[in-house]
């Protein structure tokens, strides 16, 4: 069954500003899907229609089968959402708000309460019950948003940035919690900057750009898509000047290391035989980029060539 | 991170779920009211005990008798009225507008909860805080004169439907209003002037003729007079005719309400 699903959504601001141009998206149940893309790329504004806060101008969504024109209740009542800016009342207890969030969605208060303590729970926050949120660090207040949009318990949960602004040990634990709540059945939607997070968690892609989706595809494919990654070569001596290799474009880092990138058809091996033939010693070695970050890049940069239009990975 | 089960069913019907979500914005409601008790309750009772001690005890001697009765009881289902006015107006125009600009606003937006229903748990809100602060002023004139109820049913149908008015009209203001400037505007500029200016103070019957003639389009004045009306039975209006603009101004600014609600005006993009 599909999770999501959308058909040529398309959203025209009043300004005349075209933020999507025609969508089609499916996400399976029990998905756990990235939607990356640029800044103003139709990310917020595809997730805003899909939970009501944005108007669409045509197109159809629906939500494990509920058309939000038809049935729009039930749509809503099967997912909860994870806003990128803070949204809650910053002046009443982070108790309340879940309590009250429970409410909206038809449970009653004796049940509401059992699951704020479930959730609170979860999510590391139940010594911060009877306090007022506006007084939580920024990783509680992410935390507490993450709580009330599973208050309900729904089907489907999207997260649009969950983990800006999130110290990395805050970011991990938010990691771990989302894997085991997509393991035990709920399909999440997640939208990111740190491309890292996308590839770690996400089985499923979709890259937006300029209010099209230019890339669908299973993680590990679109990451095949890549032609080649640029490694850095830490030195055991600090390099001069980048040496000449045959076949390899090498060069020289700002501290004296080596950037090499090498191509689907090359091997590291050829590269290392290379420079101890030459006495140049290499003490470590990482990726200059995130693999998916370096795809995106090159996705989004094809799109500004002369063509104005997207390409593909291969041929970027 | 741990300590996750299945999703469980919510139990109920869809009516169930409605009244917990409607209960639940009351609820909410009515905590604000309380917890910023310094700003919704006293300042009505400081205000009404000052316009009854300057008002009706000082300068209401000097004045005498008006419609068979003393001043200040001429004048206290007006002042009774006037709070919850202000007060059901002012409710919801800044609970409204707060979850519009602090963004809670989405809490209720993105919930299965129906627009019209939204709109009926703000309004509920301030209609509670209207009643409320009334009972206080009530409370308050009682303690200055002695209150005479000859209609009772028509006290409290008057005061529900002028508070639901007044809950629905600042509901519209915060629907429309894009800063705090745009939610006094009309407090201060059109509520006032009409509230002063219909018959809370004085008998219509006072005025000249074409003053009389425009108080007549002046809405408040049908409600403070069938408001009046239920405590003294005098009223400068035909009683029949306030309650029926009353009635269909409930319905008219109700439905404008939800229109504007599913049209997403100033809520949604």
């Amino acid at each position: 069954m599909k999770a999501l699903s959308l058909r040529q959504l398309r959203k025209t601001y009043g300004t005349g500003v075209q933020a999507l141009k025609g969508i089609d998206l499916d996400v399976e149940q029990g998905d756990f899907f990235a939607l990356l893309g640029p800044n103003g790329a139709g990310k917020t504004t595809a997730i805003g229609i899909v939970a009501s806060l944005v108007t669409k101008t045509s197109g159809t969504v629906s939500v494990f089968g509920h058309d939000v024109d038809r049935e729009l209740e039930a749509a809503k009542a099967c997912l909860g959402l994870v806003p990128q800016e803070i949204n809650f009342n910053q002046f009443e207890k982070v108790s309340t708000i879940l309590v009250n969030q429970a409410g909206f969605y038809g449970i009653p208060r004796h049940v509401a309460k059992e699951r704020v303590e479930r959730w609170l729970l979860a999510l590391q926050l139940w010594d911060k019950r009877d306090a007022i949120s506006r007084t939580l660090s920024g990783g509680m207040k992410r935390r507490l948003m993450i709580a009330r949009a599973l208050v309900h318990e729904p089907r489907l949960l999207i997260l649009d940035e969950p983990t800006a602004g999130v110290d990395i040990e805050v970011r991990r634990s938010m990691w771990e919690f989302l894997r085991q709540i997509n393991a035990e059945g709920t399909t999440i939607i997640l939208t990111t900057h740190y491309l890292e997070e996308a590839e770690s968690l996400c089985r499923n892609i979709a890259i937006i750009d300029e209010g099209r989706i230019i890339e669908n595809d299973r993680m590990s494919t679109v990451l095949r898509k890549l032609h080649s990654e640029v490694f850095v070569l830490n030195l055991r001596t600090p390099a001069a000047a980048a040496p000449e290799l045959p076949g390899y474009a090498l060069k020289l880092g700002a501290d004296g290391s080596l950037e090499v990138e090498v191509t689907k058809d090359q091997s590291l091996n050829g590269i290392f035989a290379a420079l101890s033939a030459r006495g140049i010693e290499v003490v470590s070695m990482r990726n200059k980029a995130n693999r998916l970050e370096e795809l995106f890049l090159r996705l989004v940069e094809g799109r500004d060539a002369a063509t104005g239009q997207p390409q593909t990975a291969a041929s970027a | 991170m741990s300590g996750l089960e299945q999703p469980v069913e919510v139990p109920g019907g869809r009516g169930d779920r409605r009244w917990v979500g409607f209960r639940t914005i009351v609820i909410r409601e009515f905590s604000r009211i309380v917890r910023i008790w310094g700003q919704t309750l006293v300042p009505p009772a400081i205000t009404a005990t000052l316009y009854f001690l300057i008002f009706g005890s000082l300068i209401g001697r000097r004045i005498g008798e008006m419609g068979g009765f003393t001043y200040m009881q001429y004048i206290a289902p007006g002042l009774i009225m006037m709070s919850v006015i202000t007060n059901s107006y002012g409710n919801v125009v800044s609970s409204f507008f707060g979850a519009k600009f602090g963004r809670h606003i989405e809490e209720l937006l993105v919930s299965p909860l129906p627009n019209w229903l939204i709109v009926l748990g703000y309004v509920a809100g301030g209609v509670v805080r209207g009643l409320l602060v009334g009972l206080v002023v009530t409370l308050i004139a009682l303690f200055f004169t002695r209150l005479h109820v000859e209609h009772l049913a028509l006290v409290l149908a008057a005061v529900l439907l002028t508070s639901l008015v007044f809950a629905l009209g600042g509901f519209i203001n915060a629907v429309f209003a894009k800063n705090f400037d745009q939610i006094s505007f009309v407090p201060t500029f059109i509520l006032t002037p009409l509230t002063y200016l219909g018959g809370v103070f004085y008998s219509i019957a006072m005025l000249p003729d074409w003053a009389r003639h425009l108080s007549r389009s002046n809405p408040i004045l049908y409600m403070v007079n069938a408001f009046r009306y239920g405590f003294l039975g005098v009223s400068d209006v035909h009683v029949g005719l306030a309650f029926s603009i009353m009635v269909a101004a409930v319905a008219i600014l109700f439905a404008f309400s939800v229109w504007l609600m599913e049209k997403g005006t100033g809520i949604r993009e």
